[in-house]
């Protein structure tokens, strides 16, 4: 049944009886032609566009804990097509339009917001580069806009301009981009792929792969085994782990990134700010908190906390931008583990592994990618040919030399 | 988290800097036959274990040692750090010049 | 101004009253109340408005887990948003506002959202306001936005100063109740070094609150007696006013020291609020217990509060929200609340105990068996409705409500490194479970030990443990005497009903909520709490969570504990931002590095920039210049025509000296060095591992085992990074050490036609500067000025003959004014980095914007340079086919056609004819620069295939901000080509 203001009214009249679950808590099945391990945004995206683009085919989600657990519960929330090269804008562009049109496309209100995402530049090399970015952005068909001082003072006049250790120069600013409300991204995939039959399964952990002569052949379970035609791995965060049980070494490290909330604010922030001085992003959320984070830790963990050294880091960033934030409270702050890759850049691929196929190395972009990565991974378990936007993400791209290294920063996980 | 340096004692690891698994040391030989695919592997594919880690960590605001930290990637916990200088030379890393050096 | 809820007694200075106003309007309350124990005393029951429904609301509890009332404390940019009234020390003066209501508290025209509750029910916003697609940003979300948040920010900077600090010790004590004040005065006495930190203003904990004997005198005159005492001890630290906030790895604990907030304004120079790092040896959480609700309809009206609060209110502050308080629980607890508002002379008119085996209390009427089971009182509470154990429902008037549903040990700290509790039977409460922070131990009501014996014999205990791991021997101290009363509670969480049950008071989630949640398959309570917004309110879910849980297991048929409990994570309590960052703000958000020459500088009224952390001189601007381009152009041409002198300093320098320092650097460059001669200085590249460039700078041979090594400025540090790690983890037994000395030397650079001229004026006379003595790549170490230690480098990044000069740092300030001194007679210019970059893009030299991290030697066209004889970083790999196609940008120069027009840095390049779009594009600007040398625009740019496209006309777009220009690919050395210049 679907929703809508209409069905509410009704339901609200009639003690709300009629709401079903959202999605089925499915038992496993013996068999389906395409396993997705991880029931997080990607996922289900993939799930979804699977049953909904390619067709009919019998399809379930494993998740070892609960669905959108992951990184897609814990991020802040920003969705952009404001990439640099070839091998990511087409994709991220593709992703924001799919963004546009989720809700209508899942009848469920992830409250996709494009307020608008300003960069902020202080230098001139800066500028040089937000203006490469710029009309790179415009030349694979997303908006860009330049702004000088002024431009940035009138959108954003609470900003330090007059006593900053790093004056603002200017800022790239991206209308299209914004925030989404992330957790109902990750409901909105599950219902509409339960919806289209797919069997989401949660608490079902994948401990191994059965593979016989090169070919995946099912996976082995917490909940037993289930034979599978092709096997999609889509688990940012664990990725190494599972690819080892398939033997794989990644080009990914794992790495902690932190997010921060403040206690609930009446609107102060309109859009999404991006520091280009420190290590500071913030966005406020329609419930009132500041949402903002900054660099990851800096060293391997998959221990999902925050440390002190990088909310101070972020924090004094912050106040460096924004003066007037002083008398707000840090209400909560959270680490998510990242998969963090080698060039910066994500890979959807298949393996060596014939039925074997990876999504992963998102680094800290996975919340933005979830439609497309959902879309492409679906198109390439389905095809075995990888979408137009995503044909660069491939594994052995270091091999060959094709990296995709926005920052530069080159094979070093912790700088990208 | 704290580091307690094998010469210097404990340390806050703000003082630090973070490069990445120990296994970097063990930099391949350029002559070898399959130099490209081994360089290949050595920079870019990693263990990334959940648990006991051996990673080197470079002491960039005290005394530019570069040490190797035995640290478990879930618990933070270190158990074991040591000067990377010894670890390189204990894995028979030297002078480099047995390396096939031409010019 | 009558306080007409004051009682006698209490901790309060009744002799010295203190003024202060609320939403405009003053009262009157003491020294030692906060603010909702001054309203309380003054009647005020009202005190906020809730999240969603805006529903009038009361303060519920004494402590930091407060969720209602919330206030706008101080205005301007001291307005401080979600105070909570019940932390917030009493001040004379004080001002405080309601929040979230318009237009007033008791008025609220928000409260409309009240009469839809039906409709806003939790996750009513996914499954509407998707049509019309357009909507969502200009209608609903913004009205959305305008309705939530809580208080506001004025937008104004903050003014207070805010410090950090960091403190080493022994033993941490989260918590000065009586098992912290304990396990202090055991550890204290044992020597070691402790520091005791309490959220509260006044150390004692619930021994404030109680009428306990402890000892044989009353429990807060002990813990007064233990503070003093602990006091006067050197060894231990007593820290008030300071919550531990954070237990992070390794013993670190992050605390909040709030210094002046509870005085109107920080005294001059002092801050307002200090943020510590705490290293600890060891660590006792003693935090405590928080207590809990029991959901009733229409629970949450002001009035209804927490039966330990309402005892807090009356014994320590000798404030009661009214003079008619009847009493609901479900253990004895609550009967404490009757028993003492009773001997405060509080009328009770009924215990509503849901136990059919309640015990007797004295002084009022105990029901038993009974619930109450609704309210009434808009503004405040007027009376409840009872359903007694007979079925029969019976109205009570009264003006408050003690609620007791039990009490939740505290055991957030020894989650934040993602320990999980266990559920205990005995008191249906989580307690800390096995997994402790490293070195933490837990003990009293934070551990489940609720009585004030328990608490003093586990801190006791915890104490002597703690100490005994480090080596520490503490002795038993006697134990004082004090109540052991057992814990008799039968757990009930809700009283089923129709109507609306409060869990969540800030956020408005009610029991109803929860069901729905689970209707809808929001079971995990992770899905619970994202689904209804349980637990994310300001206090995080510490009034909230169990009873939500409760709820959730009674409809899933599971336990509590398999129903599971959600991750505590810092900060306990929420933390100011202003803490947070410290000093680190505005001009102090970074350390500024000034030149040697900054302050000669200054004085020529140089404009500055910042490049990383240093500050350079951009340009120095003359009299009558009123552009800097003016300013800049002078620069260039007259270094050029004559001679101009730039400070250098900020490139990196590293000193490489030992037997294999050249074969060290062989292996470090991508092009040759072992044969280096001395006195000779090699332009060098660096590669990453990977085959990128990584840097690029010169190293020039003082001895045979003696380099100085320059990086640029950006790569100073990960230069000399990098170069230490080849030293220690590739090649450790290299006969070669590295030391930075970017900051030990001053360096000048002298360029122009007249730069030996100049130059000849201040070495030494020992030393010949002539051509053939002293050629182009020549370097030395001379004296200059009469015997100064200095060193000269032949190098031009200018492309005139040109010069770099190091004396040591301490000499910088007199060496720029000796250079200028000796320059007048050439007119000398000191020009600044405009001009440097102008010169250099002039000549073609390789930057910041083309080493940019993705470019190779190739593509910098340094690719002849790239040694394939021996190994290097990065030889290998830098061999990687796609790194090496015929179509591989190349960096050129590009002029514009017509020379009027600009060529933007960041523009991209199109084929003349043909689509513009990523697909076609042919490369871009780097660099970008007026060049008064060739009176026209000049640009450096990769340009795909580009060595090979020489003359080729391009389309340089520039869609971001509307220009086109036709452009000519060109060589980039625009200056001297054959670089006659410099070695002349």
């Amino acid at each position: 049944m679907g929703y809508s203001g209409l069905r509410l009214i009704k339901e609200a009249l009639t003690g709300h009886k009629g709401w079903g679950p959202q999605w089925r808590d499915a038992s496993p099945q013996d068999a389906y032609d395409y396993v997705i391990i991880g029931g997080g945004g990607h996922g289900l995206a993939t799930a979804y566009y699977l049953a909904k683009e390619f067709g009919g085919a019998r399809i379930a989600v494993l998740e070892k804990g609960w669905i959108g657990g992951g990184n897609v519960g814990r991020n802040t929330t920003i969705i952009r097509s404001n990439y640099l090269l070839d091998g990511n804008e087409p994709f991220y562009e593709f992703s924001l339009k799919l963004w546009e049109g989720l809700e209508q496309d899942l009848n469920y209100n992830a409250m996709v917001s494009q307020r608008g995402i300003l960069n902020l530049v202080h230098s001139d090399a800066q500028r040089d580069a937000a203006r490469r970015r710029g009309n790179a952005m415009i030349l694979n068909g997303s908006d860009a806009e330049l702004l000088d001082v002024d431009g940035v003072r009138k959108m954003y006049p609470f900003l330090n301009f007059d006593n900053a250790r790093f004056p603002i120069k200017g800022g790239l600013l991206h209308r299209r981009g914004g925030t989404v409300r992330h957790d109902a991204v990750a409901w909105g995939y599950a219902r509409g792929a339960d919806r289209r039959g797919v069997d989401i399964i949660q608490n079902c952990e994948v401990t191994g792969f059965r593979i016989e002569g090169g070919r995946v052949l099912g996976v082995e379970t917490s909940r037993g085994y289930i034979k599978a035609g092709k096997v999609g791995v889509s688990v940012a965060g664990s990725s190494s782990r599972v690819m080892a049980q398939a033997g794989m070494r990644l080009p990914i490290e794992s790495h902690v990134l932190q997010a921060f909330v403040s206690e609930g604010l009446k609107p102060f922030i309109p859009g999404v700010i991006t520091y280009g001085a420190g290590h500071f992003y913030c966005s406020q959320s329609d419930k009132g908190g500041l949402v903002f984070g900054g660099d990851i830790d800096g060293y391997n963990s998959y221990a999902q906390r925050s440390n002190l050294p990088v909310v101070e880091d972020v924090i004094e960033s912050g106040m460096s931008l924004i003066p007037g934030l002083g008398r707000a409270r840090l209400l909560r702050g959270w680490g998510g583990i990242m998969d963090m890759s080698m060039d910066g850049s994500p890979y959807i691929d298949k393996t060596h592994i014939e039925g074997l196929y990876f999504n992963g190395g998102w680094c800290y972009g996975g919340f933005k990618a979830t439609p497309a990565a959902g879309y492409c991974f679906a198109h390439l378990l389905k095809t075995d040919r990888p979408h137009d936007t995503a044909k660069a993400y491939r594994l052995d791209r270091f091999m060959t030399g094709h990296m995709i290294d926005e920052k530069g920063m080159g094979p070093q996980p912790n700088l990208h | 988290m704290i580091i307690n340096h094998p010469l210097l004692g404990p340390r806050d690891a703000q003082e630090f800097t973070y490069l990445g698994d120990a296994a970097l040391i063990n930099r391949p030989d350029w002559t070898s036959e399959n130099a490209l695919r081994e360089f290949h592997d050595y920079l870019h594919l990693r263990d990334n274990p959940a648990g006991e880690h051996r990673e080197l960590w470079f002491h960039e605001q005290g005394d530019r040692s570069w040490l190797v930290v035995t640290r478990n990637t879930v618990t933070h916990e270190i158990s074991k750090v040591e000067l990377a200088c010894d670890v390189a030379r204990a894995s028979g890393r030297s002078t480099g010049r047995d390396e096939g050096q031409v010019a | 101004m009558t306080q007409r809820n004051r009682l006698t007694g209490g901790l309060v200075d009744q002799s010295n009253p203190l003024n202060f106003s609320f939403d405009g309007k003053i009262y009157q309350g003491y020294v030692g109340d906060t603010l909702a124990s001054a309203l309380l005393a003054n009647g005020v029951r009202l005190m906020g408005r809730s999240f969603k429904y805006h529903r009038p609301r009361g303060v519920v509890t004494a402590g930091s887990e407060e969720p209602n009332a919330l206030v706008e404390l101080r205005s301007g940019g001291r307005q401080e948003p979600n105070t909570r009234a019940t932390t917030a020390e009493l001040y004379g003066g004080l001002d405080a506002n309601s929040q979230n209501r318009w237009p007033s508290l008791k008025h609220d025209m928000m409260a409309i959202n009240d009469r839809f509750s039906n409709f806003l029910t939790a996750g009513f916003y996914y499954k509407t306001f998707m049509w019309p697609k357009a909507f969502w940003e200009k209608i609903y979300e913004p009205i959305i936005r305008k309705a939530a948040g809580l208080g506001s920010l004025t937008g104004a900077a903050d003014p207070d100063l805010y410090d950090k600090g960091f403190l080493h010790c022994d033993l941490l004590i989260v918590g000065a109740g009586p098992a912290g004040l304990m396990a202090a005065v055991t550890a204290g006495r044992a020597g070691a070094q402790v520091i005791l930190a309490d959220e509260d203003f006044r150390m004692g904990g619930r021994l404030n609150s109680e009428t306990h004997q402890v000892g044989g005198m009353p429990g807060a005159d002990w813990a007064a007696r233990v503070v003093a005492e602990l006091a006067a001890m050197g060894n231990v630290r007593l820290m008030a006013r300071s919550t531990v906030f954070g237990a992070y790895d390794h013993g670190v604990y992050g605390v909040l020291e709030r210094v002046a907030d509870h005085i109107a304004i920080p005294p001059a120079g002092k801050p307002r609020q200090i943020l510590w790092r705490i290293y600890s040896k060891r660590a006792i959480l003693c935090a405590g217990a928080t207590e809990r609700s029991i959901a009733f309809e229409n629970n949450d009206r002001p009035g209804v509060m927490m039966a330990g609060a309402v005892r807090a209110y009356a014994n320590r502050w000798a404030a009661t929200p009214d003079q008619n308080i009847a009493i609901f629980t479900n253990n004895d607890d609550g009967h404490r609340t009757a028993a003492d508002l009773i001997a405060k002379g509080v009328n009770v008119p009924a215990v509503i105990d849901i136990r059919p085996d309640a015990p007797k209390v004295e002084g009022t009427e105990l029901l038993t068996g009974a619930q109450v089971i609704g309210s009434k009182g808009r503004l405040g509470l007027t009376d409840v409705s009872v359903r007694l154990a007979s079925g029969e429902i019976r109205r009570i008037s009264c003006g408050a409500l003690a609620v007791s549903g039990g009490w939740n040990p505290n055991v957030h700290l020894t989650c934040h490194q993602r320990g999980r509790p266990t559920w205990n039977e005995g008191l249906a409460a989580f307690v800390p479970g096995n997994s402790l922070p490293m070195g933490m131990s837990v003990a009293g009501a934070a551990l489940g030990d609720l009585s004030t014996h328990g608490a003093l014999k586990g801190g006791a205990d915890a104490a002597v443990s703690a100490l005994a791991d480090l080596g520490i021997t503490a002795s038993r101290l006697v134990l004082p005497e004090a109540e052991d009363a057992p814990i008799r509670l039968t757990p009930f969480w809700h009283v089923s009903g129709t109507g609306r049950a409060w869990l969540d008071l800030q956020n408005d989630v009610t029991v109803k909520d929860v069901k729905l949640a689970h209707q809808e398959n929001f079971v995990s309570v992770e899905h619970l709490k994202r689904y209804t917004t349980l637990g994310m309110a300001t206090d995080q879910g510490k009034t909230s969570n169990m009873g939500a849980l409760a709820v959730m297991a009674e409809m899933t048929g599971k336990s509590i504990p398999e129903t599971g409990t959600t991750i505590f994570r810092p900060p306990y309590t929420p933390v100011s931002m202003g803490a947070l960052a410290g000093r680190s703000v505005g001009k102090e958000f970074h350390p500024t590095r000034l030149t040697p020459s900054h302050h000669w500088a200054v004085e020529q009224g140089a404009e500055f920039v910042e490049v990383g952390n240093w500050l350079r001189a951009q340009w120095f601007p003359r009299k009558g210049e009123t552009h800097w381009r003016e300013s800049v152009d002078r620069e260039v041409t007259q270094t050029r025509n004559s001679v101009g002198i730039c400070d250098v300093t900020t490139l990196g320098k590293i000193d490489v000296q030992g037997a294999d320092a050249a074969e060290f650097l062989n292996k470090i460059y991508a092009n040759a060095f072992a044969k280096l001669p001395v006195g000779k200085v090699r332009y060098g590249l660096m590669l990453r591992e990977d085959g990128i460039a990584a840097d690029d700078g010169t190293a020039a041979r003082l001895a045979e085992d003696h380099f100085v090594v320059t990086t640029t400025t950006a790569n100073a540090v990960t230069v000399y990074r990098n170069m230490e790690f080849a030293r220690q983890c590739l090649w450790p037994d290299l006969d070669v050490q590295l030391i930075s000395t970017t900051e030990a030397w001053a360096q000048y650079a002298v360029a122009g036609p007249n730069a030996r001229k100049l130059l000849q004026k201040i070495v030494d006379a020992d030393f010949d500067l002539a051509n053939d003595a002293f050629p182009f790549m020549a370097c030395g170490e001379i004296t200059v000025c009469g015997g100064t230690r200095a060193r000269l480098f032949r190098i031009s990044f200018s492309g005139e003959l040109a010069y770099e000069i190091a004396v040591p740092t301490r000499y910088g300030d007199a060496m720029i004014r000796a250079l200028m001194a000796a320059g007048e007679e050439f007119d000398a210019v000191p020009y600044g980095t405009e001009a440097l970059g102008v010169m250099r893009i002039e000549k073609g030299h390789a930057a910041g914007n083309e080493l940019n991290g993705t470019t190779t030697a190739l593509n910098l066209g340094l690719d002849r340079m790239v040694s394939g004889k021996k190994d290097f970083i990065g030889a290998v790999l830098s061999k990687r086919d796609g790194m090496n196609t015929d179509d591989a940008l190349c960096l050129v120069g590009i002029r514009p056609v017509d020379a009027k027009d600009r060529v933007p840095a960041g523009g991209h390049l199109m084929a003349i004819s043909g689509p513009v779009d990523a697909a076609h594009d042919q490369g871009y600007v780097t660099s970008a620069a007026y060049s008064p040398t060739l009176n026209s625009a000049i640009g450096l740019a990769f340009v795909k295939g580009g060595g090979e496209r020489m003359g080729e006309r391009l389309r340089l777009v520039n869609p971001l901000e509307g220009i086109g220009t036709l452009v000519e690919i060109v060589s980039a050395h625009f200056v001297d080509p054959e670089g006659e210049k410099l070695r002349g």
